[in-house]
């Protein structure tokens, strides 16, 4: 060992390389350079516009847990390699929400309704999927879906949104504002039974030859139309979907068929506020059976992520920007709520109370 | 007594080097972006981990049977045990993170999925709690370990450059190793077999197959 104090240009040289290694890792997680969406920014702006309610979902907080089974027709087996869409009947766990933070905000809102499925195939693989029950979504970009929630952050004074920030929003953002018409007119289901619900999403389907088809699909339900009356929301039961959910379970099980649309060339792939046009290709891929619900305390559903981007082979993501941003913010939201005790669901505190009396 | 790492070692800690700090950037990278870039990074992570502890479960195998070489007999005893718990703990953490990533992801219900043909079985039952505790350690863990290969890199480069003792040259390849100067006496107290970081290993061991 020498005692001699080592020359300044080697100290510096030594220390170049820990101090490189430093600056390159903090570049990577984006501590230093321009700031970044990552989930954990799409989950704060979720909190701050729709309240935090620690040990829920931070999106789609109130929902219950579904089984059944998902019967693959075989007719999508030309489209995809999936083995989840080759004809057989494969398990189902799922859960119906409907949007927001709040896991015990009324029904008669006009917010989404949503249901969220995992299908369990061969060899344990597993294709997950969350869908909404409007064709389009509000937003395009995590970027955009970030600025509408900062936007939506209700002011103290007011308990509402700034209506000039919202104002400024929806000018820059008139896909925003084409959605917020669209859901305005809409019929909203007076039932999670008569809901058709969208992947929201163009996905890929890979077929067995490896090319590749774009495609978004859809649920549609065998039950019979209804909507709710938007103008009389303040006399709907608070839990009005829930409860009537379960009574129709009661009296049978509920289908949906799963419709497969396929692109033209030209469709966008990378922007879900677009529709496709009306005439596309459409194909039946199998037949959604739900038999049970169960509330969240017992159910299955509660401890999952259903994240759109847990995909089988044979099923891969497509370009849309929406999908990455959704598994992140999902993984992000999931993160948080397992450190924190999960409370009650809607359906389980009515039941636990019912018991009660 | 060798003056230098097995060769399966030297070549497994090279390539181990740049895999896990290629690892520890497209972990932090993947968590601070919900872009594009996203997707392919958790496609990366996964996979990548598991090689790295496979790779790192054959070098534990090939390091408990070949040894190490000694540390300079001059090294104050303070040093030698530090390096002997540094490394204890670089061992730890290149077997542990991978093992605590597929443990949380299997908690978390999240397939472990490898390549399209490739998914892991999980190696917990389904748990959020375990899920949320996993996933709070990994991302310590991985902090904890990106300092300790930065310290051991100064160390290490500290001993090559400065001290000059023989110490870098025993992970190195250069045709013609620096012999280290033999002490002239051996420090009173110190076993005669120096392995510092190397508690098990027995020196007349064959090479394990």
């Amino acid at each position: 060992m020498t005692s001699s104090r080592p020359p300044l240009s080697i100290v510096a040289a030594i220390a170049a390389a820990p101090v490189l290694l430093l600056a390159g890792f903090a570049w990577a997680g984006g501590w230093i350079g321009p700031p970044r969406i990552g989930g954990a920014t799409i989950v704060d702006a979720l909190e701050r516009s729709g309240g935090r309610y620690a040990g829920y979902r931070r999106a789609h907080a109130k929902g219950i847990c579904i089984t059944g089974r998902f019967d693959a027709s075989g007719a999508a087996t030309g489209l995809s390699r999936a083995r989840l869409l080759a004809r057989g009947s494969y398990p189902v766990i799922g859960r119906l929400s409907t949007g927001g933070g709040d896991p015990f905000a009324t029904d008669g809102r006009n917010v989404f309704h949503a249901m969220a499925l995992q299908l369990t195939g061969p060899d344990r693989e597993i294709w997950r999927m969350a869908m909404d029950h409007t064709p389009i979504f509000p937003v395009a970009t995590p970027e955009a879906f970030v600025a509408l929630q900062r936007a939506s952050r209700p002011v103290p004074a007011t308990g509402k949104p700034d209506p000039a920030a919202m104002k400024a929003y929806l000018a820059r953002h008139p896909e925003t504002k084409a959605y917020q018409d669209y859901i305005a007119a809409a019929p909203l289901p007076d039932s999670f039974a008569n809901g058709t619900y969208y992947s929201i999403n163009a996905f890929r389907l890979i077929d067995r030859a490896g090319a590749s088809h774009a495609v978004r699909w859809a649920f549609e339900p065998e039950a019979a139309p209804g909507a709710l009356d938007k103008a009389k929301f303040a006399e709907l039961p608070t839990d009005h979907l829930f409860t009537d959910i379960g009574a129709r379970l009661a009296k049978g099980p509920l289908r949906w068929r799963m419709t497969v649309t396929v692109a033209a060339p030209g469709d966008a792939t990378n922007d879900a506020t677009i529709l496709w046009p009306a005439n596309r290709q459409r194909v039946e891929a199998g037949t959604l059976t739900i038999t049970a619900a169960q509330p969240e305390e017992n159910g299955a559903c509660r401890d999952i992520t259903f994240d759109p981007t847990i995909l089988p082979d044979g099923v891969a993501l497509s370009d849309d920007p929406l999908l990455p941003a959704r598994s992140a913010a999902y993984s992000s939201s999931f993160r948080r709520r397992a450190l924190e005790t999960p409370g009650p669901s809607a359906v389980g505190k009515t039941l636990a109370a019912k018991e009660e009396r | 007594m060798p003056d230098r790492f097995h060769p399966a070692i030297r070549l497994l800690h090279w390539t181990m080097a740049l895999l896990i700090v290629a690892m520890l950037f497209v972990g932090v990278a993947m968590i601070s972006t919900a872009g594009p870039a996203y997707a392919s990074l958790i496609a990366v992570h996964r996979p990548l981990g598991i090689a790295i502890l496979l790779l790192a479960a054959i070098r534990l195998a090939v390091r408990l049977a070949t040894g190490a070489p000694p540390l300079p007999a001059d090294l104050p005893r303070v040093q030698q045990r530090a390096a002997r718990g540094a490394h204890i703990l670089l061992y730890l953490a290149m077997i542990g993170l991978p093992l605590i990533g597929w443990a949380m992801l299997s908690a978390g219900g999240y397939p472990v999925r490898l390549t399209a043909a490739l998914t892991l079985p999980p190696i917990l039952p389904q748990d959020a709690l375990a899920y949320g505790l996993l996933r709070q350690a990994h991302g310590l863990i991985a902090f904890a370990f990106f300092a300790l290969i930065l310290g051991h890199l100064t160390i290490a480069l500290i001993h090559g450059f400065v001290h000059r003792d023989g110490v870098f040259e025993t992970m190195g390849f250069a045709r013609t190793p620096v012999r280290r100067p033999e002490p002239q006496v051996p420090e009173p107290g110190v076993p005669e077999a120096q392995e510092p970081d190397e508690p098990d290993a027995e020196p007349d061991e064959t090479p394990a197959s």
